[in-house]
């Protein structure tokens, strides 16, 4: 049984086909990246894995549950942008991400103060913690970043969705935040979606790279057919299968 | 130097002010229109210390008093109901439905022209004068506030939703410290219709207050008075200016850590 299920999904807006006949199967702990060109349905397919929007047809589950009416904290995601609470400082973002699940919102006495050293841990982890009390607008951009991944890891989310979540970022601090996300991704195994337009970041960073494009156009009418998944990489070895094969089933050896 | 330049247009005011009332007093020492500059210092000296000789009360403190209720009491339901509405409207797609198209047409009408309205159906008491600085500033306060709701980005909504929150939540801990700084500086905004409305009531039916003193003494063409008064409203208004923009910046660090 795999972990993210999406089985014959499609999304059109008003007649305008988005997505046709969408199906994969996901494993746990498998970093999935989405890529393709731009108008080609990527981020509708990532806001349907988040539940922003119901698909027309077909449906996504996560670990066999019933499908999502709306996000949930099942679900973490990081924008491009607007992705952290500006009016909170780096601390309380972080806080927050345990403290909206409560009935008012916040946390108090002990359950605060246990809320308030694991934010610590996390922001030892991403390497804020001397920023801790300021503002967001006073962070960098990639410093914005690590802290959405952070306040999105808080949750103890099931999938993390990133939806280019490098785009706005310089090529120095892309890579860096590269390093960050694979080795947080190998320390928690947690199943990540990232959305890119960025090929040789795809594969850099997943084991699978998913391309979507429209295999049908009808020239008269562009919105007739949507796009959907047109090849499956296997992105493990450098995006080279089968090269250690041997290593991993000696058995197989001649001899 | 910046205090010379800020305090230029100022100085500037008060001499063509002090050469017009001279060459009017030249003319006839018994002008009434432009007090020279002492006659008005003696006359704000007298009315902020010396009592009624009747009553004994300070007639200014207690206008002072009177008008400054009003106008809080006014500007703070005022602020209350605006900032209710607009998270409402903001937040809810079917109040906003029903809600927005109502407010939009109930800013439009001009609130002195159902001043007598008010004093018909609410009588000529202090209720009338805060109804009427509430209905004045309340529309356009509230279709700002439900606008600025409508501006939170909705990546941010999405991200208070993943993380678990309610729509209660979203509305506490998201829109509400985020449209507060909106909702003092719309109240910045709306001090100066609010003192419009208040100075225009009390001067249509009161006996105590600010905007009645100064229409009760142009009877008596008594412009050292008036041009007092005048001077204490601005300097109130300007203060009260200030009160906010300063509690707004302790409030809300947020707002100026990305200036």
């Amino acid at each position: 049984m795999s972990f993210v299920t999406v089985s014959n999904v499609w999304q059109a807006y008003g007649g305008r086909s988005i997505l046709e006949r969408v199906s994969v199967s996901v494993e746990e702990g498998e970093f999935v990246s989405i890529v393709g060109a731009s108008g080609c349905g990527k981020s509708t397919f990532l806001r349907l894995l988040l539940a922003d929007e119901r698909p027309t047809r077909g449906e996504i589950r996560i670990d066999g549950g019933a499908p999502a009416q709306e996000p949930n904290p099942e679900r973490g995601v990081v924008f491009q942008r607007y992705s952290v609470f500006p009016h909170l400082t780096v601390r309380e973002n972080l806080i927050a991400g345990e403290g909206f699940a409560t009935v008012l919102g916040r946390l108090r006495g002990a359950r605060r103060r246990a809320a308030v050293e694991r934010a610590d841990a996390m922001l030892e982890r991403i390497g804020l913690n001397h920023v801790a009390d300021h503002y967001p607008a006073a962070l960098s951009g990639g410093m914005q970043q690590r802290l959405a991944i952070g306040q999105a890891m808080t949750a103890k989310p099931r999938v993390l969705l990133l939806d280019e979540p490098f785009g706005a970022l310089d090529p120095g601090t892309r890579v860096a935040m590269h390093e960050f996300l694979t080795e947080l991704q190998r320390e928690t195994r947690m199943t990540v979606f990232m959305v890119s337009h960025d090929l040789e970041e795809a594969f850099k960073l997943g084991d699978r790279v998913l391309v979507f494009d429209k295999p049908r156009r009808d020239p008269q009418d562009p919105g007739l057919f949507g796009a959907t998944i047109t090849y499956d990489f296997d992105a493990r070895d450098g995006g080279i299968p089968f090269q250690n094969t041997l290593e991993r089933y000696p058995t197989l050896a001649v001899g | 130097m910046v205090v010379l330049l800020v305090a230029l247009p100022f100085v500037l005011v008060l001499i063509a002010y002090g050469v017009a009332s001279d060459m009017r007093l030249a003319v006839n020492p018994a002008d009434k229109l432009l007090p020279a500059p002492a006659t008005i210092a003696e006359t704000a000296q007298r009315l902020f210390t010396q009592g009624d000789r009747r009553t004994g009360d300070i007639v200014l403190w207690k206008d002072t008093f009177a008008s400054l209720t009003r106008l809080l009491g006014g500007v703070g339901i005022a602020a209350a109901l605006s900032l209710s509405l607009g998270m409402i409207i903001g937040l809810l797609p079917i109040a906003r439905a029903m809600l927005s198209g109502f407010v939009a047409v109930v800013s439009m009408v001009p609130p002195l022209a159902i001043l007598p309205i008010l004093f018909i159906m609410l009588g000529l008491g202090e209720l009338s004068k805060v109804v009427l600085i509430v209905i004045g500033i309340t529309p356009f306060m509230t279709r700002d506030l439900a606008q600025r709701v409508l501006d939170i980005p909705h990546e941010q909504m999405v991200k208070a939703q993943t993380l678990g929150a309610s729509s209660l939540v979203i509305a506490l801990r998201v829109a509400l410290p985020q449209v507060l700084p909106r909702l003092i500086s719309n109240i910045r905004l709306s001090l100066g219709s609010a003192w419009l409305f208040l100075i225009a009531a009390e001067a249509v039916a009161s006996d105590v207050g600010l905007g009645y003193r100064i229409f009760l003494v142009r009877r008596y063409l008594a412009m050292d008075v008036i041009l007092t008064y005048v001077i204490w409203i601005t300097l109130l208004a300007f203060v009260l200016d200030w009160l906010l923009k300063t509690l707004s910046r302790r409030a809300f660090p947020w707002m100026e850590a990305g200036l």
